[in-house]
Order: C-alpha cells, then structure tokens, then sequence
C-alpha cells in the first residue's frame, strides 16, 4: 500500500520558491498564470496495519511543520 | 559558568562555540546528540549552527527528535537556559520549544555577511548587557532565516518583549534581508529562558575578525 502525503506552505504564509517561479514562468511569456505555490510529495510504502490515523499522526509529528504548512494525503492500494 | 553545546550529525559550529565561550573564562562540553542525559551542573545549553541532517524535511525538524534534544525539553521546563544559534534556533522553533517557524529566505539564496542589527529587548537572561535600540554588527550565514510567526502571536510576543533582535541598517532602521516578519532576527519563549536567534554571536568575539559585538551578547548569560 501507498501513503502519498502532500505538504505545502499554508495560503497565506509567502512561498518564496512559488513566487519565484511564477515570475520565471511570466518571463518566458507562459501568462494567464495567477499564482504558483511550491509543496512537497512525499510517498510513504506502508503495510496494510497502517490506518489513515496514523498518517495523520505522522504528519502532525514530523512530516509537516503545522505553524507554516498545511498536508493531505491518500492511501493507495 | 559550565555550558553544554550540543553536537548532531552535521553541525559545523561547536568549536567557534566552544572557542567564544572559553575565551570568556566559561568550561565547556560538547554533547552527542544520541546521550540520553545532560552532563550535571550545567548553566546554559546551547544548540549551535550548522545543518543538523542535512536541513532533510526541513532545516531542524529530524534533530528535535535526537535523544539529547528531550534532555533539552525537559531541561529547558525546569527554568534552564538554553540558547539556539542558527541552525540550533530552527531545531528550537521545530521543538516547539520556542514560537515560528523559519522557512526559505524570500530571495531564495544563501546569505552570508555582516549585518547590523538593532536590540529590541533587553529585559532578559540574554541581552542584558546590551542597550535598548543598540545597534551591533554580527555575521549571518542561512538559506532557511525566513522567521514567520501568526500577528495573534506576534501581538503577544511584542507585550510580552519576546522579540529580542531585528535586522537592521546603520542607522537602526528596520530592514528586509530574508522575508522574516517585522525584520525579526532572534526571539524567546515566553518564560524567557530558551533564546533563539539567526545571527551568529560566537564569530563576532575578536575585531580581527571585524567585530567583537558578540562579546557583550554571550556575556549577558553570566547574569
């Protein structure tokens, strides 16, 4: 089984990478681009006595920093 | 004084550390991130810079889990002092054991200079022998000094004089090196005993390496 975990910088707290992409991307004349926001994926190979619980508590441990980051994720079979 | 600096895999600041500290007339001890206890009689424990883990996940967040780290915990919930520079102030705010976060510098580059910056508190264990609104001149050297925290507790932090240092120019205005929210550099708990800051103190103690500022920082802990 899979955990996929995605972090990334809360709405509302600056990411600087995202911003800075997003300036290369109206550089290269890509537009229509209205705002870009960088994250993590962080795939997790879990056995099946691994409940949504506790991803949950792993995130909230160590895999996000909840002051700054926001996360979800999803179990795959 | 006896003080603890605290060493994990990938710290590169505990001999300047220790040089600072013993050149000030203090004993010191380097502790391995994996002991499960503190050496006895210790006054102050220090978390230096460096790139604990190699900054993996996020800049601190593998070295709070180190054994020694709930050593410092424990330590730190019974009034002990601890300091966190750099690298050791990301480990202290991953903790939890100070309040923020520190994330990339909004320029995304790895600053190193000199920079001045201007005392705000001085009402604590460790800016003591500084001067309100003094302005001092003290390297940094980050990627991740990018200091965030919410306005609720940053309103608090201000009434409570938990904000220690800022960034600076000469003249003591308030300048954006790194993104950090109102040009924060260096911050403390609320029981003001865990200290944490971006700038390195212990590499401004001798003018032959153009400024012996950190002097008055380290002493400040002498009480």
């Amino acid at each position: 089984m899979k955990a996929i975990v995605n972090v990334y910088l809360k709405q509302g707290v600056l990411d600087p990478q995202g911003k800075a992409a997003h300036h290369a991307l109206g550089s290269l004349g890509f537009n229509g681009v209205n705002d870009v926001r960088i994250g993590k994926q962080i795939v997790l190979d879990v056995d099946s006595s691994v409940t949504a619980d506790m991803i949950k508590e792993m995130c909230e441990t160590l895999l996000a920093n909840t002051v700054i980051e926001d996360y979800d994720f999803e179990l795959k079979p | 004084m006896n003080v603890a600096i605290l060493r994990f895999p990938g710290t590169n600041c505990e001999f300047d550390t220790q040089y600072a500290f013993e050149k000030l007339g203090h004993s010191t001890q380097i502790v391995w991130h994996n002991d499960k206890e503190l050496p006895q009689n210790i006054d102050l424990v220090v978390v230096p810079g460096g790139f604990s883990y190699g900054d993996y996940l996020r800049s601190g967040s593998i070295a709070r889990f180190a054994p020694v780290m709930q050593e410092v915990s424990k330590f730190a919930a019974n009034g002990g002092k601890v300091l966190g520079i750099c690298n050791g102030f990301q480990i202290l705010t991953e903790a939890g054991l100070l309040p923020g976060a520190l994330k990339r510098n909004t320029n995304l580059h790895f600053i190193s200079k000199y920079q001045h910056l201007k005392v705000v508190s001085t009402d604590n264990a460790f800016l003591n022998k500084c001067q309100k609104d003094e302005v001092l001149y003290i390297p940094i050297a980050h990627a991740d000094g990018n200091y965030y925290v919410d306005d609720e507790t940053l309103d608090s932090m201000k009434a409570n004089g938990q904000i220690l240092l800022k960034y600076c120019d000469k003249d003591g205005q308030d300048v954006s090196i790194n993104g950090s929210v109102d040009a924060i550099a260096g911050v403390c708990n609320e029981t003001k005993n865990v200290f944490g800051l971006m700038p390195h103190p212990e590499r401004a103690i001798e003018m032959l390496l153009g400024s012996d500022n950190g002097v008055k920082m380290l002493k400040g802990f002498e009480g």
